[in-house]
């Protein structure tokens, strides 16, 4: 127990790094997710085509895999650059492979709720002579994001656990590699796993609870 | 009832042929609507009458032939075909209303969004169009809480705020319990006899004798018959009308 109050603070700061993470990617992956259904469900093919192949690729790849092409691939060798401070620009970095990952999950999940919007809901927003994106953005995505609150939840918690690979994008400030930098010195330690295990815990069960509770306020009935 | 439209031809079909797959939905239709025209398509189920009102704002494409509308061609995509529908009314059979929005956002959506309207003078409206079909005091409710002869009157406001040129109706009242039917019917009759240009595809009879100037009767994709009501229901031509009104009038 000892060694947890000793490294509390630091294991803190690692753990706030976390935070950060996930706020950045929950942000940025909702806007991108929301883009890329509306191209997956949009009349142009060259759009749908875009949107189907960036999902299965990215969907499909490790995000460990993600987050290395971010640091090597498109940062070492395209010169992607986010800061001149190394640590400032692997957070960066982390952050947007984790979005990107991330919003291939979160537009899958809002395609599966546009499919739960009846197709005469479209037939209606047309037939009043709305555009194709102002039926979907004012009629079809509304309708969408809430059947789909609970799975969002989902994806975002995972989306929160999965902040804890950042060092694979060579981000080495997290909790997990604080928590694994304190055991090279101090050996294994029960007690510092587990503080980690009910911060996140602290984290993203509230955000199921409440996920859960806005997808039944927000639900539409027919 | 006679003719009460002022003769002009506002939606004209030439030669329209629709295909679905194998299927030839729609066969060589010439038909024309003229403006104030109340014309009631009947026939039996699948002889193309709900696709032919689908087709007047391209909710369903042709295959060949033309539609023209107001003098113009019917769009093809995007923003001009989104114009002609702004003028195209639309009563669904399952009513359609959007299901997140209130009844008044239900029926101020396309006068602010499409037409420009401030939400004042949109919501004003909206209430006086829900005054005349009998709903003012549910529009604050969600469609799901109101009946489905409520709804359907909902959606005929919703389809007059946009001051449209015609309304298309199809089978408005075949979703509804039979004690609603008739509610949505007389609000109906009212647009018909304000002059509204309207084509209703029902079974309705009883509408069809008392506000139709023209009757259509569509079997197997082709307009099989048209004539006046009257004429119609008391002297049909051709075997094949005889042969439906016989099954739909003798109980």
């Amino acid at each position: 127990m000892d060694e947890l109050i000793t490294y509390a603070p630091d294991l803190g700061l690692g753990f706030l790094e976390n935070v950060k993470l996930a706020l950045v990617a929950l942000v940025t992956s909702l806007v991108i997710g929301t883009i890329l259904v509306a191209m997956r469900v949009s009349p142009t093919p060259v759009l749908r085509a875009a949107g189907t192949i960036y999902v299965n690729v990215v969907r499909n790849t490790p995000l460990t895999l993600v987050l290395a092409f971010s640091a090597l691939g498109l940062s070492d060798q395209l010169g992607l650059v986010f800061s001149g401070e190394p640590r400032t620009n692997s957070f960066w970095l982390v952050a947007m492979g984790l979005s990107l990952y991330t919003a291939a999950f979160v537009c899958e999940a809002l395609r599966s709720g546009v499919n739960t919007v009846p197709l005469g809901q479209a037939e209606a927003a047309r037939a009043i002579g709305l555009t194709f994106s102002q039926s979907l953005t004012m009629i079809i995505l509304p309708q969408a994001f809430r059947s789909v609150v609970a799975p969002l939840g989902s994806v975002i918690i995972a989306m929160i656990k999965n902040t804890t690979v950042a060092t694979a994008g060579g981000f080495l400030a997290d909790a997990a590699a604080v928590m694994k930098e304190t055991f090279d010195q101090t050996g294994a330690s029960i007690p510092i796993f587990l503080g980690i295990v009910v911060a996140f815990m602290v984290l993203t069960m509230p955000i199921g609870f409440f996920t859960g509770w806005l997808s039944r306020r927000l639900a539409v009935a027919r | 009832m006679t003719e009460n439209g002022d003769g002009a031809p506002l939606v004209r079909l030439e030669n329209v042929n629709k295909h679905f797959g194998a299927l030839h939905v729609l066969k060589n239709i010439n038909l024309t609507v003229s403006r104030g025209e109340v014309l009631v398509v009947i026939g039996p189920s699948g002889g193309g009458k709900s696709t032919l009102c689908r087709a007047i704002n391209r909710l369903e494409t042709i295959s060949d032939g033309q539609i023209i509308f107001d003098g113009q061609v019917l769009p093809e995509e995007g923003k001009a075909l989104a114009r002609l529908r702004s003028d195209v009314g639309m009563v669904f059979q399952s009513f359609n209303l959007f299901a997140h929005k209130t009844i008044r956002e239900n029926v101020t959506l396309g006068p602010v969004k499409v037409r420009g309207l401030s939400r004042d003078a949109a919501n004003k409206r909206a209430m006086e169009l829900l005054e005349r079909v009998g709903i003012a005091a549910q529009a604050d409710k969600y469609p799901a809480q109101l009946s489905g002869g409520q709804q359907q009157r909902v959606a005929i406001a919703r389809a007059l705020a946009m001051d449209p040129k015609m309304i298309l109706f199809d089978e408005p009242t075949s979703a509804l319990d039979p004690e609603m039917v008739q509610e949505v019917l007389d609000v109906m009759v009212g647009l018909a006899r304000d002059g509204m240009t309207m084509v209703v595809v029902t079974h309705e009879m009883g509408f069809a004798r008392r506000a139709a100037n023209r009757v259509v009767f569509m079997a197997d994709g082709q307009i099989v018959e048209e004539n006046t009501p009257d004429e119609f229901f008391t002297n049909a031509q051709t075997d094949r009308a005889r042969d439906f009104l016989s099954k739909i009038l003798t109980h």
